[in-house]
Order: structure tokens, then sequence, then C-alpha cells
């Protein structure tokens, strides 16, 4: 009951401030409710038993990725932005795509089968620690997407630099 | 128990609201934060797959989700920045030039 009560407050909240986040006229204010979002889904990871990956959505999401946007917004100057027209002229169509997707996706929930379970269970991830059973996962069978990670990350450091910087001379 | 029906039918909802956001707003930050909302979705119901079928490769793939969700960040807010220092607007309805 009380398990069912937690999930309930979570998922309230982060539909809520999702919607807060779309809807909100000002990208200031829609990052400040993106933020309390991040934590609330955080707090339903340490729900599921993924304390490293709520931590990494604390501290990448919350902590890096949505400073980056609030730098960005607080950079340009949207002041005049504000007194434009914020939503397209279709948004009714938009809602039915949307709606009907939501009821496709729900009703096909209702033929899942489960697979068969594999080998971290909730008792043996805690007699070895979350991150340290991650961590074997993703340094041995996970080694080369991970490679592909950092690769990623680099391109991601050199085209920021590069479409971001000033043309020195042109 | 939570069922884990429960889990994602919430996922669903956050990703047709973060879609709905993207159709319909045209402040291209918040079009951008859209996208974001639909990859964290996507996280939540990974993390529940992964707990219910009681598999840790669920997590990785999060893991993984994360790091690109953090590179796309990166480029997409330099896009804007350039796209802004051409045009002063964050307006996706003023980016025309490539109309057909």
């Amino acid at each position: 009951m009380l398990q069912q009560l937690f999930f309930g407050y979570y998922a309230f909240a982060i539909i809520i401030l999702s919607l807060l986040v779309v809807t909100r006229s000002n990208p200031v204010h829609s990052v400040m409710w993106m933020l309390l979002l991040f934590f609330h889904i955080a707090g339903l990871y340490l729900f599921l038993n993924a304390e490293f990956i709520a931590a990494i959505q604390v501290i990448v999401y919350a902590g890096a990725i949505l400073v980056l946007f609030l730098f960005v917004v607080l950079l340009l100057n949207l002041r005049e932005e504000l007194s434009l027209r914020q939503v397209a002229g279709s948004w009714p169509s938009a809602f039915f795509i949307v709606a009907g997707l939501f009821v496709v996706v729900t009703a096909a929930l209702g033929s899942y089968v489960p697979g068969p379970v594999g080998a971290y269970s909730i008792a043996a991830v805690r007699s070895e620690t979350h991150v340290k059973a991650l961590g074997k996962l993703l340094y041995t069978e996970y080694l080369f997407p991970f490679e592909i990670a950092s690769l990623v990350l680099l391109v991601a450091v050199v085209g920021a630099v590069v479409l971001a910087k000033r043309k020195l001379r042109s | 128990m939570v069922p884990l029906h429960w889990y994602l039918t919430l996922s669903a909802a956050v990703f047709m609201i973060g879609m709905f956001g993207f159709l319909t707003r045209r402040n291209i930050i918040i079009m951008f934060m859209s996208v974001e909302l639909m990859l964290n979705a996507v996280n939540i119901s990974l993390v529940s797959f992964s707990h219910y079928l009681q598999d840790l490769r669920g997590h990785v793939l999060v893991f993984f989700v994360i790091t690109v969700a953090a590179a796309e960040a990166a480029i997409g807010l330099a896009i804007i920045i350039s796209l802004f220092r051409n045009k002063q607007t964050a307006h996706v309805d003023e980016m025309n030039e490539m109309k057909g």
C-alpha cells in the first residue's frame, strides 16, 4: 500500500511537472520546473533500486545539462520573444496525434508477456553493490560501446567549440 | 508491489507530453527541452524493465542514453547560439531559409 502511495505521488508529480515544462512561456521557468522534474525522476530510480542511475541523473542531467540550458537561455536576449506567439496554430491536431499514439501504446501494453528473468536479482545486486555490478558489466561485456561513447563525447566537445565560436576573420 | 504496467504507462505519458511540446512550441530552446523529456521517459521505461526482469543491461543502456543526451545538448545548444547570432531570434517560424 505504501509503495503504491509512493509511486502515485511520484507519477503525479512527474506528469504535472512535465506539463509545466512544456506549457510555460518563459524558458527560465521551464528550466526551473525541469530541475524539479529531474529530481523526482531520480527519486523514482531510487525506488527501482537503481541508485547509481539516480546519482547520474542528478549529477549529469540536473547538474550539467540543465545548467547548460540555463546558461544559453540567459545568454540569449529573449525579452522580445515572449511577446510573439508561443504555440503553433495547429496545436489541436498535434494533441489528437499524441493522444492517439498514447492510446495505441497503452493498448499494446496489455499484450506484453515478460521474458525470462536475468541473473541480477535484487539480493544478488545488493550483495555485490549496484555500482560494482554495473561497472563489471560496463567494462567487460559493453567495453566497445563504452569506447564509442567516449568518442561521441569527444566529437561533441570539438563540435560545440567549432559551432559556437565566432569567426576570427572572414 | 507496483505492477510494471504502471511504470510503462507513466513513461508513455511523459513521452507523449514531450512529443506534444515538440510539435506545438515554437521556441527552439523549449523544443529542445521537450526532446530531453522524451529521452527521460525512455530512461524510466528502461530502468523499470531492468528492475522487473532482474537484469542490469537496461541500466547500461540508460548510461549510454545519458551520454548521448549530454553530447546532443552540447551540440544543439551550440547550434542554437550560432543561429541566434545570425538571426537574433529563437523562434523557429523565423528560420525558413531552407523552405522549398
